[in-house]
């Protein structure tokens, strides 16, 4: 391959956010709407954001068993011709960037100009992640899990980061203050579910366990919503009302034999990003220095220790130090963590929420903005397979 | 040298382990049902492998064959279970739960619960023995493999 077509592979400039929007956040259960109907409502809201006509979207990616599909939605919006329809297959939040980078290739390669990324889920309608009554028999890697009481995620994930935390020296208060930072911002965000129930150390620590190590607050919550946005082509960015965040870098996968079942990887202790961090900043040619905003998936806490120092921004050994509430705050600290609340305190959208904030913090608009907004970072569904991660930035950075 | 648990380590209701269609799976409950744990081994390049696949990871044979290893080995890590994400386990908790490492077999890794004392000190690396226990039930009878801690090796 010649320099140049390897040059020309990349994501890197190429698609900018032009839209983003998201319905009303509610507790498990709790949504007014089905959930084909968010989905319509968060795409709705994105084109409003962006200034365009929904029906002038030609592609839908989404990810995670997504149930609200392209051509349901094609048809309900009356889109004039649907051109690209892409999920990326793993559940949980791995996909979340993944699906924007899919979309972003569907317009590199010229297959389409204006494709929503989306996720919506009511758990109400569709039944919930945390409980798993109602199984008869089970097959597959579940079944040499759950007839053991590992059935729900907290449960699937707490042995991958205690085998962590034993191997790195990482501390219950490193776990901690990731949720600390979460549930701050959230107090400055009207959309988050835990907006006004804030979070202090006393707390936590009196919190119920639920699967140790992981207290109640080191465990996502559940929730009912969707969030959605737009991309187009960068050459398109300035026709839109918004400050344009760019595709800088993405990428998808996972480590050798992430995959094998049951907790059989070779790399245990991982939340899978080490191949996938390295895509990310060779892709975008920058390095972890150069981020100023970090939106991490948490599952679970834990599974940020990991992704955060898998990409560079401590070592493990570090974790302790540098996982401190000053550090992870904005406007200032050294690396502001999650700054709309994130899974923790905003919403439970799959990620989709956090993919949303990065937009934010490279417009300038979040309720937590960060000092240094022109790199945001996005890493999705630690310790799943594959793991996707996204890097937005200003037009400044192109 | 293994037993097996007179009663069941947690209450019944949970999901029931049954093979895939395709029967993947099957040759490993078999096993367990006549207290013995197989794992797959490739019969060209010796490779270990668990869980089951159709083909050897390492050098692509199809059908790896089952073989049949003691069940020893060592904690690899552990979970102390407290919220009850399933209805049969409502007023039940806490539990244990261990991944354990088979060195004898390539350190292929299997989860099981850890027995005795719920609230007991776990520390991985300490050496475990299987207990084979067998759930008699009228329709799907199956059997499960747990852990407790070694006393001799
Ligand atoms: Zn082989």
């Amino acid at each position: 391959m010649s320099a140049k077509a390897s040059a020309d592979r990349t994501l890197r400039g190429r698609v900018a956010v032009v839209g983003i929007g998201e319905t009303d956040y509610y507790r498990h259960g709790a949504s007014p709407d089905p959930e084909f109907k968010l989905a319509l409502k968060a795409i709705l809201a994105a084109c409003s954001d962006a200034g365009i006509d929904p029906r002038d979207i030609d592609g839908f990616a989404s990810y995670s068993e997504e149930r609200s599909e392209a051509s349901r939605l094609a048809a309900a919006l009356g889109t004039r011709r649907l051109r690209a329809a892409t999920m990326q297959w793993g559940g949980g939040g791995g996909g979340c960037c993944a699906a924007v980078a899919n979309a972003a290739a569907s317009i590199v390669a010229g297959l389409a100009d204006c494709v929503v990324v989306f996720r919506s889920l009511a758990q109400g309608q569709y039944g919930r992640f945390g409980q798993t009554t109602n199984i008869d028999t089970i097959s597959g890697e579940k079944a040499y899990l759950m007839p053991y009481g590992i059935l729900a995620p907290p449960q699937r994930f707490a042995m991958r980061v205690r085998r962590y935390m034993h191997e790195r020296g990482v501390s219950q208060e490193a776990l901690r203050a990731i949720a600390l930072a979460s549930y701050h911002h959230a107090q400055a965000n009207p959309r988050a579910v835990m907006y006004g129930k804030p979070l202090d150390p006393a707390k936590y620590d009196a919190s119920r366990w639920i699967a140790e190590p992981f207290h109640l607050y080191d465990c996502c919550m559940e929730n009912d919503g969707a969030a959605g946005l737009v991309l187009v082509p960068a050459e398109r960015a300035g026709e839109f009302r918004n400050k344009p965040a760019y595709v800088l870098g993405a990428a998808v996968g996972s480590g050798y034999r992430a995959g094998a079942i049951p907790h059989n990887s070779p790399h245990y202790a991982s939340a899978g990003f080490e191949p996938v961090a390295a895509d990310l900043y060779a892709m975008a040619g920058l390095g972890p220095s150069d981020v100023g905003v970090v939106q991490c998936y948490e599952n679970f806490t834990g599974g940020v220790v990991m992704a955060l120092a898998e990409h560079g921004f401590f070592a493990p050994e570090e974790a302790n130090d540098y996982l401190a509430f000053d550090n992870l705050v904005a406007p200032s600290g050294r690396l502001p963590l999650n700054t709309s609340g994130g899974n923790l305190a905003e919403c439970y959208m799959h990620g989709f929420e956090l993919v949303l904030e990065a937009v934010r913090q490279v417009r300038g608009t979040s309720t937590s903005q960060a000092r240094r907004n022109d790199v945001a970072m996005v890493i999705g569904g630690p310790m799943v397979t594959p793991v996707s991660n996204l890097l937005l930035g200003s037009e400044a950075t192109l | 040298m293994s037993g097996e648990a007179t009663q069941t380590y947690l209450p019944q209701g949970l999901p029931i382990p049954v093979a895939e269609a395709d029967g993947l799976s099957a040759p490993y409950w078999q096993g367990l049902h006549q207290n013995r744990l197989l794992v797959q081994r490739c019969r060209h390049c010796a490779t270990w492998q668990f869980g089951p696949e159709w083909i050897c990871h390492q050098c692509h044979a199809l059908d790896p064959d089952w073989t049949e290893i003691e069940p020893h080995g060592r904690i690899f890590s552990w979970e102390r279970v407290w919220h009850p994400s399933h209805a049969a386990l409502r007023q039940h908790g806490p539990y244990l739960a261990v991944l354990v490492e088979i060195p004898h077999a390539s350190g292929v890794r299997m989860i099981g619960n850890l027995l005795g004392d719920p609230a007991q000190v776990v520390y991985i690396g300490a050496a475990v023995e299987g207990v084979f226990e067998h759930h008699p039930h009228p329709e799907r009878p199956y059997s499960l493999l747990h852990w407790r801690p070694s006393s001799a090796r």
